[in-house]
């Protein structure tokens, strides 16, 4: 309870401690994941207005990398429900707003 | 002018001559002819000089001589064309009038010489077509034979033309010159027509039809790549609770880890510098390892103490009631648990470290091959070897180089023979022969370290059952094989299939070497033979002796006397040679397969041997040249048969291998290490020369009469 406190006294630096790339859920093998959380994280910091455009850039990138049909999603709320290959999803969240969910089906 | 013109005529005759003559003659005379027209005006006198001349004529002889009346008078002949030789009463039957009619006209034509001419005409047809064909064919030369053409053109114009001057004929020349180059014009375009050209569009085609391979059609189903699903719901509340979460988790475990830093450096503090060396030993024992090896030998002291003192002072004093015998008694034992059951096939004092000894173990039994072990042990600590290296196949045989006391060869059952480096804490050997390295083919029985050759490379010998003595030299991390002597019993081939003429061979099971003649050494077979060999000779034995009726399990030089060598046999018996004489000089009877026999270092006289009974003899023939001086049973059980036996270099001891694996090591009571008795007021003489002589002074007992032999 203690440290909830402590989380609201530093209200303003919330979005300082939040920043980091949290993984919410992946089944990618570890390089594929470091790589891919490390593409979204630029794609987000070099798009910060428009999620659109790093979408496209996520999405390209790693058709490149890893194959095509790649999907993206990047937004601050949205449900999904989707099917994936498997060892190819990773939903993540960046920046304390943002959620990506990255994933490849054909 | 007209003689001229004559002349000019009778050349060009001549002009017709055979085609052959035609060239040569016609262009001096046409020259000759140009030059007199030139001439004819200027150079009047001479030409007349020349035609007085022409003018006489020559008479036939039997012309008619005239006078001047008949020459003037005229004679008229008409010349008619009529043939005075043709017939003018020629009848033809008229079948109009029906009767014989004579014929009005006949025929009044006589040929009396007929030519057939080759002249044709330029402009004919037939003169056309060969001037084009001869332009053709000399392209390149043409003017010599256009000239001839005019030439002849020429004088087919002048002869048909008889009364034309002798300028028309040098204008009819000229001309003939002027239609020269439009002639050689013309023949170009011919030229190139009749050049065979090929015709580019006239090709045929060629095609073959072939089989078509059959096709057959392929296809499998491909299993999707499994997919599965995933649903989450993104928004704020959802974000910052899952940041929340980690944060939370990062923090806690930072919590975790300055604890543990905490605790251990507290600890640390708590216990000292000391406790950090006890941490990092129990993962490391080979830090204390010297230690923990003093304390081990320190411990053994204790126990086998009583022993050390035996060994070190213990003289038998019932050996001076007891004459001559003497008695062995047994110190220390030695076995190891993974060696039991396993025979003691070698043992080797190492040179150096006079405590230390190589045993080999493996099996004897042809049917019960199994493992070998290779065991150092060390006389300071008899409860556990201070080296061991296990093997596959059995040891045989094995010798510690003298000058690297850390090199043990070893030779193996399977043939192979092996390098194994002390210093090295590997469990397999260094160097090893292979199948491919010219491994022997039977056991090794026996290798023996030579002096380093010539190159300052390790080198051994090792002699097998298969008939080889084979040099090893190891050269550059690599044993290179040398076939010595292939052992070849003499007169025994088998005959093979196709007359093949099969060399037995001779098993050989023990050989050694000449202390001081280096090339010279002996060979002991398993047909009882002894073959002394020389290096130099590979296929040729400086001598044999028929020495024993079985096996010879042991040859060894005496290391005193250069002559004199002993040997041992299966067949219950041990000899001693000189190797110049081929009968031997003792021979002992022992009642058991003799296993080894060794000498003694300290005596010349002196030597143990081993046999299967358990029994170990002690032999000094300078107190006793027909029994042993002590004749011992020297094993636990009764069954346990010795195989080896060694002198230690220095202290009165030997060691004795049995067949289960355990090594004994027994002490020479005094008797049997007696020294040459002190006569009162000369010094005690030692030495070899001392020994030589003591030996020499035997053999020359039963050198002489040889009936007098030992037994």
């Amino acid at each position: 309870m203690a440290d909830t406190g402590e989380g609201k006294k530093e209200e303003a630096d919330y979005k300082r401690l939040h920043s980091f790339p949290l993984i919410r859920h992946t089944d990618m093998p570890e390089e594929m994941r470091v790589e891919a959380m490390e593409l979204c994280v630029t794609a987000c910091e070099k798009y910060a207005t428009n999620n659109e455009s790093a979408a496209k850039m996520i999405k390209e990138t790693m058709d490149k990398k890893f194959g095509s049909s790649w999907h993206v999603v990047i937004g601050e709320g949205f449900g999904f429900e989707i099917t994936h290959e498997v060892k190819n999803l990773l939903y993540m969240f960046f920046g304390g707003s943002l959620a990506v969910c990255v994933w490849k089906c054909s | 002018m007209p003689a001229k013109v004559r002349d000019k005529r009778l050349q060009s005759h001549s002009d017709q001559l055979p085609s052959g003559g035609k060239l040569q003659q016609s262009k001096p005379t046409r020259s000759l002819s140009r030059k007199r027209d030139e001439d004819a005006s200027t150079e009047v006198g001479e030409g007349q000089d020349e035609w007085a001349q022409a003018k006489t004529l020559i008479k036939p002889p039997d012309q008619l001589e005239l006078t001047e009346a008949e020459l003037k008078e005229e004679i008229t002949r008409i010349l008619t064309a009529n043939n005075p030789h043709a017939p003018q009463n020629i009848v033809r039957y008229s079948f109009k009038e029906r009767t014989y009619k004579p014929i009005s006209s006949v025929d009044q034509m006589a040929i009396h010489f007929s030519l057939d001419g080759n002249l044709l005409s330029l402009d004919s047809d037939e003169g056309r077509r060969q001037s084009a064909r001869r332009a053709t064919t000399t392209e390149l030369a043409p003017v010599g034979s256009s000239v001839v053409e005019t030439e002849e053109i020429e004088a087919i114009e002048e002869s048909s033309k008889e009364d034309l001057l002798a300028a028309g004929a040098e204008e009819a020349a000229e001309a003939a010159e002027t239609i020269e180059p439009v002639e050689a014009e013309e023949p170009s375009p011919q030229s190139a027509k009749e050049q065979k050209l090929t015709n580019q569009f006239n090709f045929c085609e060629r095609a073959s039809q072939t089989f078509n391979n059959p096709l057959r059609e392929r296809a499998c189903q491909m299993e999707p790549p499994p997919r599965a699903n995933f649903s989450a719901t993104a928004n704020q509340w959802e974000i910052y609770d899952a940041y929340v979460e980690e944060l939370q988790k990062l923090e806690k475990s930072k919590e975790k880890e300055k604890q543990r830093a905490l605790v251990t450096k507290k600890e640390d503090k708590r216990r000292g510098g000391k406790l950090t060396s006890l941490e990092s030993q129990s993962d490391d024992v080979t830090k204390v390892t010297k230690a923990a090896k003093i304390m081990e030998r320190m411990v053994n002291q204790n126990t086998f103490d009583d022993i050390a003192q035996d060994f070190k002072y213990f003289e038998d004093a019932s050996d001076e009631y007891r004459d001559q015998l003497g008695t062995l008694l047994p110190l220390w034992k030695f076995q190891y648990d993974k060696a039991k059951r396993l025979a003691v096939t070698a043992i080797c004092w190492n040179p150096k470290y006079k405590d230390l000894f190589a045993v080999g173990h493996g099996s004897y039994d042809f049917m019960k091959q199994s493992r070998g072990m290779l065991l150092l042990y060390s006389m300071k600590n008899p409860s556990f070897p201070e080296y061991t290296f296990s093997s596959e196949s059995g040891i045989m045989c094995l010798d510690i180089h003298n000058d690297y006391p850390y090199l043990l060869a070893v030779g193996f059952y399977d043939g192979n023979v092996a390098i194994y480096n002390l210093k090295k804490p590997h469990s397999q050997p260094s160097y090893k022969s292979s199948a491919k390295a010219g491994k022997h083919t039977d056991p090794v029985w026996q290798v023996k370290w030579q002096k380093d050759d010539m190159d300052n490379n390790l080198n051994f010998f090792s002699i097998s059952s298969d008939g080889r003595i084979v040099s090893w030299t190891l050269v550059k991390n690599e044993l290179v094989h040398t076939d010595v002597i292939k052992l070849v019993v003499e007169g025994a081939t088998i005959e093979g299939p196709e007359g093949l003429q099969l060399h037995t061979v001779g098993c050989g099971t023990s050989f050694d070497f000449h202390k001081k003649i280096d090339y010279l050494f002996l060979v002991g077979t398993e047909e009882g033979k002894i073959y002394k060999c020389s290096k130099a000779y590979s296929s040729q034995f400086l001598d044999v002796f028929d020495a024993h009726h079985m096996a010879v399990d042991a040859v060894n030089w005496n290391p005193f006397h250069m002559k004199v060598f002993i040997s041992c046999s299966s067949d219950w018996t041990v000899k001693i040679w000189d190797h110049t004489i081929k009968t031997p000089m003792f021979i002992y009877d022992l009642n058991s397969a003799v296993g080894d026999v060794a000498w003694a270092p300290f005596s010349s006289t002196t030597f143990a041997a081993v046999t299967t009974d358990g029994k170990a003899h002690v032999f000094d023939l300078s107190i006793n040249k027909y029994e042993a001086i002590c004749s011992q049973p020297v094993v636990a059980k009764k069954k346990n048969k010795i195989t080896h036996v060694q002198f230690n270099p220095v202290y009165p001891v030997i060691i004795i291998g049995d067949d289960r694996g355990h090594v004994t090591s027994l002490k020479l009571s005094p008797n049997l290490r007696k020294m040459p008795k002190e006569k009162k007021g000369q010094e005690v003489q030692k030495g070899p020369e001392v020994e030589i002589a003591k030996l020499d002074k035997l053999l020359n007992l039963v050198r002489e009469p040889d009936s007098k032999q030992a037994k």
